[in-house]
């Protein structure tokens, strides 16, 4: 489906944290045809200082036409779409890029750190209306954060689609008490064919892949990268790909707005 | 009441662009990445990514990075090479209604000629654009756009081997850009393009490294307009070629700007990313401009800069 560029409104401004803003968009064109680990680029401003979009994965997608981003604020451009108002219109151009893709495997597991499990929660609900009636699959989630501020907000909407949720906080707030891909060895039967779905920092997402690897797991990353175009026109978000990477062309570089961002874990070579 | 719609119509010898909007090389990939936002068939001419004979691989990342009202990029020309461009962009290329300009960039002036003969006998292809900014490997890297007398040697081996109206790009990392222009129309370009990128650097205070992978990039976007427009204008009044002007342009004001300092076109570049509509937008608004000040052409805008 093709991307569109809109002016969203924007329906619901929440503050998660004392930096994390979740927004609420009414972006209908776009909410129609988004598929869980795609993502939006977006204005800050009409101005020309910040000057380029910013790479949001989707939150959540809603039948009515909504989307939602959620981030912490890191710089400028999310300083600015942290104090937008309910009401105000932003530039959207989306959906963007490859998301993650269905298995066949019924162990399926989700982990998340940090802003990384922004787009697992589009993606439990679409695992779990895809499954609904499927009596043999099982669908561990695995979150990690600094802090728990950072994940009790979020906690709910997992929760309440019946998910078993594990959480694991570098400051031992919440949960186990440090790294959130500790959580695999301690939930995840080895002998059984799991599919890891992950999206995080990337110290961690080449953890989860060198784990993933080890086990015979099947493994698929969403990854983040700066971006200028977010349509493979600048080629400026370049990723070192593994000699696995079965693109059509010969090149060692994967664009991460095209070619992903999710990508198989095996593709990625994890410098 | 005068119903006919004020002309936006360009030439350029016998080429002819229904606007003078055009997009600028490397930002708009091969054009098909555009074409959900943009109806390519309203622009002027659209300038694709630089091909060379060979395909690159491009630097490593980071790539890009943005800077105060503009950004750096040092993407490395990562491109597919000429034969898989012909192969496999052409055809959309062929069928989307408005001119298509070939930059092509090489490691010596022996593989510019190569490109133009091939790209000569490729049918779809408007115009030739030479990027220049390139090093010339056989002359220990200096780049061919800092030598005047390479400038008019790649130019002259570029219009030998095409009967495609060649325009030559210009670098602005030089003293005075005048000299390079003047070498470009001395061998034989049918127009020169300007400016390419400033070389620019970014620092990461925290790690002490340079934010690129290839530690200095190119500096475009709304941050250099004033210095591209300085540059078209003091090369449209020393060259008696056409002059496109390129260089942060963002908005109908500044493609205005850049007309009346003496570019018979525009190519919109960075600003791109920041609107995929910008092009299209830029359209109307100079038809917009040119009714509301009762102008019947855009001729009338062009090199009337009132001194």
């Amino acid at each position: 489906m093709k991307p569109v560029q809109l002016k969203a409104e924007v329906m619901r401004n929440e503050k998660l944290s004392s930096d994390i803003t979740r927004l609420t968009m009414m972006a209908r064109d776009i909410a129609d045809i988004a598929k869980p680990g795609q993502f939006v680029m977006i204005r800050p401003t009409s101005c020309y200082d910040p000057l380029l979009r910013r790479p949001f994965s989707l939150h959540q997608v809603t039948g009515d036409g909504l989307i939602e981003i959620l981030f912490k604020v890191v710089g400028r451009g999310t300083r600015i779409l942290s104090a937008v108002e309910v009401g105000e219109f932003l530039d959207v151009v989306g959906p963007l890029g490859k998301g993650f893709l269905d298995s066949s495997r019924e162990n399926i597991c989700l982990l998340g750190g940090g802003m990384g499990i922004a787009p697992l929660l589009f993606l439990a609900k679409w695992l779990v209306s895809k499954k609904t009636g499927d009596l043999n699959f099982n669908i561990v989630v695995l979150l990690g954060a600094a802090t728990d501020s950072e994940i009790l907000p979020l906690l709910d909407d997992f929760e309440v689609m019946g998910l078993n949720v594990k959480i694991a906080t570098d400051d031992g707030s919440l949960g186990y008490h440090g790294f959130v891909t500790d959580l695999l060895s301690k939930n995840l039967d080895p002998d059984n064919n799991w599919i890891i779905y992950s999206c995080g920092p990337y110290p961690m997402l080449k953890k989860v892949a060198g784990i993933s690897r080890d086990n015979n797991w099947q493994c698929q990353v969403s990854l983040e990268t700066i971006m200028a175009c977010g349509i493979k026109a600048c080629l400026g978000c370049a990723l070192p790909k593994s000699e696995s990477m079965k693109l059509t062309d010969t090149q060692p570089y994967a664009h991460v707005c095209k070619d992903g961002p999710v990508f198989d874990a095996a593709e990625v070579k994890w410098i | 009441m005068d119903l006919k719609k004020a002309a936006l119509n360009v030439n350029f010898g016998s080429l002819q662009l229904k606007n003078p909007v055009m997009t600028a090389s490397g930002t708009f990939g091969y054009g098909e990445e555009f074409s959900s936002f943009v109806n390519l068939n309203r622009l002027g001419g659209i300038v694709v990514k630089g091909i060379s004979l060979k395909p690159r691989v491009g630097n490593p990342p980071p790539r890009v990075a943005e800077t105060a009202s503009g950004m750096l990029n040092a993407i490395g020309l990562e491109n597919v090479g000429v034969e898989k461009f012909i192969s496999e962009k052409m055809e959309f290329l062929r069928n989307i209604g408005t001119n298509v300009f070939v930059n092509v960039l090489g490691d010596s002036v022996d593989d510019y000629g190569r490109l133009a003969e091939r790209l000569n006998d490729t049918p779809g292809i408007s115009a030739i654009e030479v990027n220049i900014s390139c090093p010339n490997v056989k002359k220990g890297g200096v780049a061919f756009g800092t030598d005047p007398a390479m400038v008019e040697a790649v130019t002259r081996e570029v219009k030998s081997k095409c009967s495609l109206p060649v325009f030559i790009k210009l670098s602005p990392n030089v003293t005075d850009i005048t000299l390079t222009a003047r070498a470009a129309e001395q061998g034989g370009a049918d127009g020169v393009s300007l400016i390419n990128t400033l070389l620019g650097m970014a620092i990461d205070v925290r790690s002490r490294r340079p934010i690129l992978g290839n530690v200095v990039g190119g500096l475009s976007g709304p941050a250099i307009k004033p210095v591209a427009l300085r540059m078209v204008w003091q090369v449209a009044k020393q060259v008696s070629i056409p002059v496109i002007g390129i260089g942060g342009i963002t908005t109908t004001e500044d493609a205005i700007e850049f007309l009346l300092a003496g570019a018979s076109a525009v190519q919109v570049g960075t600003a791109n990313f920041v609107d995929p509509r910008a092009t299209e937008n830029i359209v109307e608004g100079l038809q917009k401009y040119l009714e509301d000040n009762n102008l019947s052409s855009i001729k009338e805008v062009i090199g009337k800069l009132i001194l």
